[in-house]
């Protein structure tokens, strides 16, 4: 088994001792043995690809093409790059985190870990492939679990939430649908045969009448998963219904696969029609950037807070895609990283809050840093990284990002982009602000008094999200590296 | 006759044999141990069900009205397993209610004469003998469909049945009078050479097609559908919706690619209407059904609806990617009538409702209705979504690509209303939850069989492969 495919196959295996599981002990037993191989595997990834970049200087490293459909020329095609390897070690940590956090999952444990982990599965094979129609079977797998993930162990308007978001994101996949046959039935331009394969489609001079068409199909297919604005409104209802785990992994991670689609597959393959219509998605995502901001200040329900703050945040990452140069594209997946792991520690520390007081609205909260010291400096401490303090990965995204929209000299870009950076002021509103309110001042109510303090299992996963924000903060060169190696093929194609 | 004709026409004459078996065999069973017709009935159709994947060679019998190939074969041993899963789903019910009343012989004997016309339909090289085989595909199951004679509500679905069937044959028929006059053959060799794009002869098809249309209950003949379904037993709807409807469409896909390819700048257009009316009539009217088995009709009125993306085609892509989704339909469809099946004789219930809570009482019931569900939305990893996604591949191959976006538009509705049903089970709770039963042992295999089907039949390739090889033979 090659190392990629060991990426699906594990969580696979995992599900199946799980559905043998008896009780919430064993099942989350199960459940963090097999995330914590995962993670091991991650890592170990990390420097397996460096080693393996030194000597290998494909697209693509550690392919491996086995033909699945042949009349149709689908094929099992795996393969990984610096992109990839990222978003796959931000995955195995936040599902890792999520284990952590549901470790006292009462109510039907067993489908709640199953539930869970189908989903990595299928978030590990969408980063992995490099088939289009396997990309887009393991993009469904993700997405549905969702529905059972939100409705059955969700709270408040569940089922609503649940619908909602299932519809959308289906709903998109189905439009995605539409543009990947256009892409395929396109593939042969150049004479070759038709071709699922991402890396053989680049090759090919699409025409450009069917890049036009073809192209917002595919980016709105990607970008409702992404939140991008007007497409954004299954997110806040369904983080705000949804359990903790899986707000984080689905905001965390789930969300990922937006950019990642986009990138990889919109502008990638269809480069032409990425210049024909960035001006189009360009004014979308810097409308989002803007209003998700101010949604979030005049919310109270901490978890809306954060779900406005997701659309704003990767407003910021399909803006930057959509700016086609290089500093801002490294800007950009260093900004899915960084929101990745800073909400899914803000969706572990609301739970942890709510978990304790029973609420999530604010007004209602005060002076927590007095009770639970831990999980609040904790809290502050993501706050910081989430407004883009420097020593946090928030800056350097944002900087990244800010650096290469400026580089257009052109009066349009100037605009959008300055527009897009007024978001970070609003930012430190809305997080300063819940900051103000929740954490200090008077503990509002006498029962706070009496809460306890975070457990180990909390602590764990908080650590594991907090080393890679500080980590990226800190010391970012070694990714940047990895994703700027990465960027070329694609600054080939769309420059 | 010879003996290598015998072999042609294997599936005829067993099916035959096992009819008059069962016949003799009731007066020979003792009245105390009246349910072995059950077990003998399931036993014979198996062996038939074995028997018929022996592989047979491309002929014509008769001057020609009996014609067989490769995938004609095996669309008839699809349809054998389709009834296999059938039977044994029914079992319980037939043990039950049935039997006991003296009428098990008859129920086979119907279901199997149906089944009989139905292999005739599909092997029919002439318009007389595709008559026959409809004709006698369709009086059966108006009799079976009125089964439960202390049912009112089944009588008039019988009769409901037999009233639109009636009408439906009576105007193929005038179609295919219409046909015959303008190309003075009704052989469908003779038809394709001489056919040209009159008048008549599009109006002919035009009728033809709609005798064919209510079989499969396309939009705007759909009407019959529901209430047949709701009024007849759940064997018999869950044998419409699957057999029935595959056998006719795999007709009209072999009529409309070989006899009618000179008329496809007519029908192609006809195929686009009905499919985009099919798909949005059967999906919104599934939106607000209660009634699991009138949910069923609908929701399989609209997948007819997406059989008709590969239809359109009129290439050899259409005819493997239609027979691949019919494959998967059955034996997902199965699945959900099976469920169904199996609650409504153990509680009597059918209502969306009297299914909230069931996962927490009968998880694997509820897991296997998943199952069913997933697949008949196209939701991976389950068949289901290869069935469909191939279907759309078909139809944009030739750039059809609105047709296509609608097509995903109606997928979308669908998945609202299949998860209305997993809503109830999966997300509800409810104190008069369906308490835990433990079904029979046919049942159980008639349920495994149809989930092994939903799990490998997509993702195990070379199948799709093989069938693709096979239907080179209709263009």
């Amino acid at each position: 088994m090659d190392i990629l495919s060991l990426f699906v196959t594990l969580p696979v295996i995992t599900i199946l001792v799980l559905v043998f599981a008896k009780g919430l002990k064993q099942a989350r037993q199960i459940a963090m043995v097999g995330s914590f191989i995962q993670l091991g595997m991650a890592i170990n990834l990390v420097f397996a690809y460096f080693r393996e970049r030194a000597i290998n200087d494909g697209i693509m490293v550690f392919t491996k093409d086995l033909v699945w459909f042949k009349e149709f020329n689908i094929h099992y095609n795996i393969g990984v790059d610096g992109i990839s390897v990222a978003l796959i070690l931000l995955t195995a940590i936040v599902v890792l985190a999520g284990v952590f956090i549901s470790w006292k999952m009462e109510e039907l444990p067993k489908e709640f870990f199953i539930s869970l982990i189908v989903l990595s599965t299928g978030v590990y094979g969408f980063f992995i492939s490099i088939d289009l129609f396997t990309m887009f079977v393991f993009y469904e797998i993700a997405v549905i679990p969702m529905y059972l993930l939100i409705g059955i162990w969700g709270s408040g308007p569940k089922e609503y939430s649940a619908m909602k978001l299932t519809l959308m994101l289906m709903g998109a996949s189905a439009v995605l649908l539409v543009g990947i046959l256009g892409i395929y039935f396109n593939s042969n331009a150049d004479g070759g045969p038709l071709t699922f394969n991402i890396l053989e489609i680049a090759q090919v001079n699409i025409p450009l009448e069917a890049q036009k068409l073809f192209f917002p199909l595919t980016f709105i297919g990607f970008a409702v998963i992404g939140a991008l604005f007007p497409f954004h409104t299954w997110s806040p209802d369904g983080h705000a219904s949804a359990p903790t785990a899986v707000s984080m992994l689905h905001a965390g991670v789930l969300m990922k696969l937006g950019g990642y689609g986009v990138f990889r597959v919109a502008m990638f393959l269809l480069p032409a029609g990425a210049m024909h219509w960035s001006w189009f998605f360009i004014i979308l995502s810097a409308i989002g950037v803007i209003y998700g901001a101010f949604a979030a200040i005049k919310q109270t329900d901490l978890k809306y807070i954060n779900a406005y703050s997701s659309v704003s945040h990767l407003g910021m990452v399909m803006f930057a895609l959509l700016m086609l140069n290089k500093t801002a594209w490294n800007g950009a997946i260093l900004q899915s990283l960084s929101h990745g792991f800073m909400t899914a520690l803000f969706f572990a520390l609301i739970g942890m809050i709510y978990g304790r007081t029973h609420t999530r609205d604010i007004t209602k909260l005060g002076g927590l840093l007095k009770v639970i010291p831990f999980i609040s400096v904790i809290y502050v401490i993501a706050g910081l990284a989430s407004l883009g303090l420097p020593g946090f990965s928030g800056f350097v995204a944002e900087m990244n990002i800010f650096v290469g929209a400026f580089q257009h000299d052109n009066m349009f870009y100037r605009v959008a982009t300055i527009i897009s950076v007024s978001a970070i002021v609003v930012t430190a509103v809305y997080i300063l602000r819940v900051v103000g309110t929740m954490l200090m001042g008077p503990v509002k109510n006498d029962a706070y008094l009496e809460l306890p303090g975070a457990t180990w299992y909390e602590k764990a996963g908080i650590f594991l999200l907090l080393i890679p924000i500080v980590g990226i903060g800190v010391a970012p060169l070694w990714l940047s590296d990895m994703i700027m190696a990465s960027l070329q093929p694609f600054i080939q194609g769309v420059l | 006759m010879n003996f290598s004709n015998f072999l042609l026409m294997r599936h005829e004459i067993l099916l035959l044999v096992i009819t008059m078996v069962l016949l003799i065999a009731e007066i020979f069973i003792h009245k105390d141990k009246k349910s072995s017709i059950v077990h003998l009935a399931i036993f014979l159709f198996g062996i038939h069900t074995a028997i018929g994947f022996f592989p047979v060679e491309e002929n014509s019998l008769f001057g020609g009205m009996f014609h067989t190939n490769a995938m004609i074969h095996f669309f008839k041993n699809i349809l054998n397993v389709g009834v296999l899963i059938l039977l044994l789903q029914s079992a319980d019910w037939l043990n039950e209610k049935i039997v006991g009343e003296n009428r098990g012989s008859e129920f086979f004997i119907l279901l199997f004469s149906s089944l009989l016309g139905m292999y005739f339909m599909i092997s029919a090289g002439d318009f007389l003998m595709f008559y026959i085989g409809l004709e006698l595909s369709t009086l059966p199951v108006a009799a079976l469909a009125a089964y439960e004679t202390n049912k009112r509500i089944s009588s008039e679905a019988g009769i409901k049945l037999i009233l639109s069937a009636g009408l439906a044959s009576g105007v193929s028929l005038f179609g295919i009078s219409m046909l015959y006059a303008t190309s003075g053959s009704i052989y469908f060799d003779s038809i394709a050479e001489v056919i040209t794009s009159s008048n008549l002869t599009i109006l002919g098809m035009l009728l033809f097609f709609a005798g064919l249309a209510f079989k499969i209950s396309l939009v705007p003949f759909h009407f019959w559908t529901a209430d047949v379904y709701e009024g007849a037993p759940i064997s018999v709807a869950s044998y419409l919706s699957v057999i029935s409807k595959g056998a006719a469409v795999f007709i009209l896909m072999i009529l409309l690619f070989t006899v009618l390819k000179p008329l496809m700048h007519v029908w192609e257009n006809l195929v686009y209407v009905v499919a985009i009316a099919t798909m949005f009539i059967g999906n919104l009217f599934a939106l607000r059904q209660q009634n699991m088995k009138r949910f069923l009709a609908f929701s399989s009125i609209a997948q007819a609806g997406f059989i008709l993306l590969g239809l359109i085609t009129g290439t050899q892509l259409g005819t493997a990617t239609i027979v691949y989704f019919v494959m998967i339909y059955i034996f997902s469809n199965l699945a959900a009538f099976g469920v169904v099946q199996a609650i409504s004789l153990q509680t009597g219930k059918e209502n969306m409702d009297d299914y909230e809570g069931l996962y927490r009482t009968n998880p694997n019931l509820s897991l296997v209705m998943m199952l069913a569900l997933f697949s008949l939305a196209g939701i991976p990893p389950v068949a289901g979504f290869f069935g469909k996604f191939f279907l759309f591949t078909a139809a944009a191959s030739k750039g059809y690509y609105l047709l296509v976006f609608l097509a995903v538009v109606n997928v979308t509705i669908s998945l609202y209303y299949y998860l209305l049903v997993i809503r109830a089970m999966f997300l509800r709770k409810s104190d008069h939850a369906i308490p835990y039963f433990k079904n029979k042992l046919y049942m159980r295999l008639g349920l495994i069989m149809t989930v092994i089907g939903i799990l490998v039949l997509g993702l195990y390739s070379p199948l799709y492969d093989y069938i693709y090889q096979l239907s080179s033979v209709f263009n």
